[in-house]
């Protein structure tokens, strides 16, 4: 395309989007001058005509573009599209966690991205694969409990330790300040043998076997390897790179791993996001979710319904939930917030604290019956009357 | 018609015993309400001051009637004060946070500058329960702080120590908290959140208690002739008793336990009166035994006072009716029977200009007699407001009287603009203005095409139709609510109007590959759109003249129309043949004409509707409507030229079909059988993270569901064009070629959450198999198709399977409607300012730009602001990639 066009296109007062797109179909093509003013001014002019116009409720239309294809939707919990090994929440259950603003998802994963060698080299995915899944100490070694001596044995097995990249000592380490740390259980001591590889852990309290087992159990479980909110890691190859899809999420400890691609690497757990990424993070997160979430189950919402809940959700830099705890209980208007739920705590509240419902909203006009400050409501202007 | 008077706001405080007994017209001392003679008595909670609900009456306060009377509140001097339930919490946390001694906040100016900050940089931030430590010392008098107990529903104790050290819990009587809280000064309670101006905490406490209006608790008489009360008088007829016996008793110097019980009783009856769901109390009951609607219950819930009285209300002027397709109406209008336009009306002011008109409709009177008369007109109103109902009898006299400034509600006629509305109005489209067209018949005709966006069918579906009252209402309902502004959802910026079912079987059948017609089949298919001048014929054959198919689909096209694009019959084949496509689905049309290609769901259907949209961008809405109903009217003719049915017979297939259908179930089931004998010896590998179990599952799926769509492929095989099923599921008007698999082929594997069936009889899932048996057959394998009919045994299964279906939706529409429903009410108020940004009702800005740059989705292209690839199409008029 000759480069003055480019110029003029550059020039228009339009969208990136639409200049790129105009420069893509245009590309190649074998266009005379005025067939190109007419392309540009009829883009312009669609542009013009295509802006919102003022006091439009955006708020009610995206909501209703959300709201209503939710009756179309599917309530199972699906395989994720490609790895058939890990289950994630869709559909409508997902997208009304996503508007809870729940702490943790139903079902927590992550997609790690890998970054230089490790996202070619099979074997470098797997080593960080092990660094990210938790293992519990069972995997490296064989347990047994010895009734005679009250003790639990375990012989670690030097070849898996190997292979996992793990040294024996690092486990004798590590292994008795987990079960302290993380599962909570003090009465116990613990030798451990680098030497012959075993470690030997002995309850306190010797006069019951139930403090043996229970201690055992301990020991079977605890997680010597591995971020402990990641059950589970599959490596999978897409697009010629190793990606790793995991059960569990915990953001910042992943990202604490050497190999992995912290700009491309994601969780579903949008509460985590915006805690370690921030809010504006999470508010793409929400956008990002609930947009796929819907795409997933063949539904097409524009994007800008989504973004201005997402919006709203996060606009006072902590992710708020869409109901009575979050937005709508928070309201400025007694009257709205009485009409959504928790009706007469709201009434009695506002006695005391001497609240004034200044009718701004859509509910409380309704109420007292007077016309909506919406739209065409709206409009204060009055025509002046050409008849003397 | 709005009045300029508007409610600016409203403030909410508490009522102290000052403002009840100023309020009040009238002290209340009886609990009965009538005497013998039906008369109420003074001083009853009948009280003629009270306001009057008998018509005749007048009432003693106002002296209007029963219409007109307002209501009045009176009062009850209570024996001694009782707490108000809802306050309980409110009480508790004042009681912890202030001196039992001098009733000073337990903290000092320090400490509260602590907490909030330094005088004169707090906001609205206030003292909380956590804020003060327990059991401390007054920083003010030094008085020894004690726990406070709290038990529901309303006993607050305090905690002391005896000598002994034992704990001992004092109960506190209403009395000894009011005197509490009376302490507390104006100062410390601000701190705390509360404006002493308006809401004293001790006011809490009642002493003295307002008695609501009759008018708000209206007695009904029953049919015997009986009262019957509404159930906060008999809840106020329970505290009058209690308080005169306890007054009594009070007065006689009843033993101190006496008098505790009492005041325990009123305090219930209090409490049961303002809320009859409080935790730990047993709610007041009716003699009937269900329990009493007091005044909580009234607010509360979806038929409370809010949300069923006041934010929903109930209209006039709306009918409700089944609907019935009618597809030879425009989109934009509405068939309704005789019956409801005589009976719904529109009020027209009587001008001089107008009189004669009005006069002609007052002497029609209130029966019309023939669909095509002129309306008559139900309603004379005179210009004092007064409103006559015009019958038979009465019309000839008011149409002498009628002059300008009378009102007259004329019946509705032809092109009123009405609502037109279906249950569940889940988005803007659910309620839409039609022009109405008066028909024979019960019922609301509508054209199908615009059963999408109110998700209509005709299935005994109902719908509300509403008249706009005013000449504002009609311009607005006109300019924003119609069809045709409509037709772009909001949603995802493409048409939610367009063809259904018939309309793309018959556009698809009517422009698949090249027909001919002759100049009566072309008239014939364009009956109810006949162009001015048809084109050239395509081709003249023996000195007759023939069209194309696709000349006769162009003419109802727009001039100027340029478009490229592959239907929904596109396979996406590697190499697009474009205009030799085999399945003819390249879609090419030229200034306005039909070169090649079929058009189909993706060209006109409802949710996609690629030509609908391209002519609603460069020819506006209203051609984008005139084209709609073209089109639906030309493939209804195109359906009707051929003919279309679909019977039993058309999903039979040959014996060598059934044969290889067979085979490869057989091998399917075998292949089943196999597979669980390896994993029986323990040979099978079970994939990364799934048990053997699973791992055999999944693999079990697999081969049944392979084995199925084989058998859909052979019966496709057989199945081609000529077949209505067939041309229903190529063309996208409905139904799959699944579903033609489950008809012809096998119906498949039925599955629960996923999962083969395997609940019921302990190993096994009936009777009818061995126990622990694996086998395709006895987890719910149908390998029968519909047509060949399914074995008891399947069809148990069959019913399994589609009974998830159905408690799936059941459960769904529930949970989707509530998210809904709280999704409108955190936007609800959001709007867009002339500045571009998006700001709540308080005028906080959510977004500086609407979605970021201000495009309106319902006029956007798919999400698009501009159309450039449409755009640069139909001027170079040839495919850009």
């Amino acid at each position: 395309m000759k480069s003055e066009l480019i110029k003029k296109i550059e020039e228009a007062d339009l969208p990136e989007k639409t200049k790129n797109d105009l420069k893509k179909y245009l590309g190649d093509q074998d266009i005379s001058k005025s067939q190109f003013e007419t392309i540009l001014g009829r883009i312009k002019e669609e542009y013009a005509n295509t802006r919102i116009e003022p006091c439009e409720a955006v708020g009610v239309i995206a909501a209703q573009s959300i709201g209503e294809p939710g009756t179309q939707m599917t309530m199972r919990t699906f395989h994720y599209a490609g790895v058939a090994e890990i289950n994630v929440t869709l559909g409508l259950p997902r997208l009304i966690e996503i508007m809870d603003a729940r702490k943790t998802p139903s079902t927590p994963t992550m997609t790690i991205y890998l970054a230089g060698d490790y996202a070619t080299n099979r074997d470098m995915a797997r080593e960080v694969s092990w660094q990210i899944e938790a293992a519990p100490l069972h995997e490296f070694g064989d347990i047994t409990t010895d009734m005679l001596d009250m003790r639990v044995n375990v012989h670690l097995n030097r070849d898996v330790c190997k292979k996992r990249k793990i040294t024996i000592d690092e486990i004798i380490d590590r292994s008795p300040q987990k079960i302290k740390d993380k599962n909570h259980y003090r009465d116990f001591e613990f030798e451990g043998d680098s030497e012959n590889a075993i470690i030997s852990f002995m309850p306190k309290d010797r006069e019951s076997y139930q403090n043996l087992f229970s201690l055992a159990e301990h020991v079977r479980k605890v997680i010597v390897q591995g971020i402990d909110d990641i059950e589970r890691v599959v490596v999978r190859k897409e697009n010629g790179e190793y990606i790793l899809y995991t059960e569990g999420s915990n953001l910042k400890g992943v990202f604490e791993v050497d190999g992995v691609d912290t700009s491309r690497t994601r969780t579903n757990n949008i509460a985590e996001i915006s805690e370690v990424l921030g809010i504006e993070a999470g508010r793409n997160a929400i956008i990002d979710e609930a947009l796929s979430t819907l795409r997933e189950q063949g539904i097409a919402v524009d994007v800008r319904h989504i973004m201005l809940v997402a919006d709203m959700m996060c606009i006072e830099g902590e992710v708020k939930q869409i109901g009575r705890h979050g937005i709508a209980g928070e309201k400025e208007s007694v009257l709205s917030r009485a009409s959504f739920e928790v009706t007469v705590n709201h009434l009695l509240d506002a006695a005391i604290a001497n609240e004034v419902d200044i009718l701004e909203g859509v509910t409380e006009n309704v109420i007292v019956g007077q016309p909506i400050q919406l739209g065409t409501g709206d409009v204060k202007l009055i025509a002046k009357s050409r008849v003397n | 018609m709005t009045s300029p008077k508007r409610v600016g706001k409203i403030e909410f405080g508490l009522l102290s015993p000052k403002d009840i007994r100023r309020m009040s017209v009238r002290k209340i001392i009886w609990a009965d309400t009538y005497d013998d003679d039906g008369f109420p008595y003074p001083q009853g909670l009948m009280d003629l001051h009270l306001g009057v609900i008998d018509p005749g009456l007048r009432c003693k306060t106002c002296g209007n009637k029963a219409s007109e009377c307002p209501g009045h509140f009176g009062h009850i001097e209570l024996a001694k004060p009782v707490i108000h339930v809802g306050y309980t919490r409110l009480i508790r946390k004042l009681l912890r946070v202030s001196c039992r001694g001098c009733g000073h906040l337990l903290l000092s100016p320090d400490e509260v500058s602590k907490v909030l900050g330094p005088e004169d940089e707090r906001n609205e931030d206030t003292i909380s329960e956590k804020d003060i430590k327990k059991e401390r010392v007054c920083p003010y008098c030094g008085e020894q702080q004690l726990k406070i107990n709290f038990e529901k529903p309303t006993t607050f104790s305090e905690v002391m120590t005896d000598e002994n050290g034992r704990k001992i819990e004092h109960k506190l009587t209403p009395a000894d908290i009011r005197a509490r809280l009376e302490k507390i000064p104006d100062e410390d309670l601000r701190l705390l959140g509360i404006n002493p101006a308006v809401a004293r905490p001790e006011w809490t406490l009642l002493t003295v208690l307002p008695v609501p209006p009759v008018t708000m608790r209206p007695s009904i008489i029953l049919e015997n002739g009986q009262r019957s009360e509404d159930d906060l008088t008999h809840k106020l007829v329970d505290i009058i008793r209690i308080n005169q016996r306890f007054k009594e008793n009070q007065d006689a110097g009843a033993p101190q336990l006496i008098i505790e019980d009492l005041w325990e009783l009123l305090q219930y009856h209090v409490t049961t009166y303002m809320d009859n769901e409080v935790a730990g109390c047993p709610p007041a009951r009716h003699r009937s035994g269900r329990p009493l609607k007091t005044i909580s219950q009234r607010l509360k819930g979806k038929d409370g006072r809010f949300r069923g009285s006041l934010s929903g209300k109930r209209v006039n002027f709306s009918a409700r009716t089944v609907i019935s397709p009618d597809p030879n109406l425009s989109i934009a209008q509405v068939g309704i029977p005789l019956a409801i336009a005589n009976e719904m009306s529109f009020p027209i002011r009587v001008t001089p200009f107008n009189i004669d008109e009005v006069r002609a409709m007052v002497l029609t009177g209130p029966n019309r007699p023939s669909l095509n008369s002129p309306c008559g007109a139900n309603y004379a109103i005179r210009p004092d407001g007064r409103r006559v109902r015009l019958t038979e009898q009465t019309k000839e006299n008011i149409a002498e009287m009628l002059e300008p400034g009378w009102t007259v509600d004329r019946q509705l006629r032809n092109n009123d603009v009405v609502l037109f509305n279906r249950q569940p109005s889940l988005h803007r489209m659910s309620i839409m203005a039609h022009r109405i067209v008066i028909m024979d018949g019960k019922t609301f005709r509508l054209n199908p095409a615009v059963c999408p966006p109110y998700n209509a069918d005709f299935d005994g579906d109902e719908m509300n139709l509403h008249v706009p009252q005013t000449e504002e209402a009609r311009a607005e309902a006109e300019l924003l609510c119609s069809v045709t502004e409509n037709i772009m959802s909001p949603r995802f910026g493409g048409p939610i109007i367009g063809g259904i079912h018939d309309h793309i079987s018959g556009i698809f059948i009517l422009t698949h590959t090249l027909r001919w017609f002759d100049k009566s089949g072309v008239l014939y298919l364009l009956k109810s759109s006949i162009p001015e001048n048809l084109p050239e014929p395509g081709k003249i054959e023996n000195g007759k003249e023939y069209w194309s198919n696709k000349q006769v689909f162009s003419m109802i096209l727009p001039d100027g129309l340029n478009m490229f694009y592959r239907a929904s019959s596109c396979k996406n084949c590697d190499k697009c043949e474009h205009e030799n496509c085999e399945r003819d689905a390249y879609v090419k049309i030229i200034d306005g004409n039909l070169i090649c290609g079929t058009i189909d769901k993706k060209s006109i259907g409802a949710f996609d509707g690629t030509i609908l949209q391209r002519i609603i961008r460069t020819h506006g809405l209203e051609s984008g409507r005139q084209f709609v109903d073209d089109v639906t009217k030309l493939s209804i003719s195109g359906i009707m030229y051929d003919g279309f049915s679909f019977g039993i017979d058309d999903e039979d297939l040959t014996k060598i079909e059934y044969g290889q259908i067979d085979d490869v179930l057989n091998s399917a089931e075998d292949d089943v059988e196999r597979r669980i004998r390896i994993y029986e010896e323990g040979q099978l590998e079970p994939m990364p993270g799934r048990t053997l179990e699973e791992t055999l599952e999944m693999q079990i799926m697999q081969v049944l569901g392979k084995a199925r769509d084989r058998t859909g492929d052979i019966a496709n095989r057989h199945l081609g064009l000529s077949n209505s099923a067939v041309v229903m599921a190529v063309s996208g008007a409905r139904g799959s070629m699944l579903n033609l698999t489950q008809m012809a082929g096998c119906i498949g594997q039925q599955a629960v959450r996923g999962e083969r069936i395997t609940r019921g009889y302990e190993g096994r899932t009936l009777p009818h198999f061995k126990k622990n048996d694996r086998g395709a057959p006895a987890h719910g394998f149908v390998r029968n198709s519909y047509k060949s009919g399914l074995t008891p045994t399947e069809f148990f299964f069959h019913a399994i399977g589609g009974r998830e279906g159905l408690v799936d939706t059941a459960v769904r529409t529930s949970q989707s409607g509530y998210l809904q429903r709280r999704m409108i009410n955190a936007l609800q108020d959001l709007k867009v300012g002339y500045d571009g940004t998006v700001r709540t009702s308080g005028g906080k800005i959510i977004q500086f730009k609407y979605g970021e740059d201000s495009t309106d989705p319902a006029k956007g292209c798919f999400g698009d602001p501009v159309d450039v690839k449409g755009i640069v199409e139909s001027i170079l008029k040839k495919e850009v990639a």
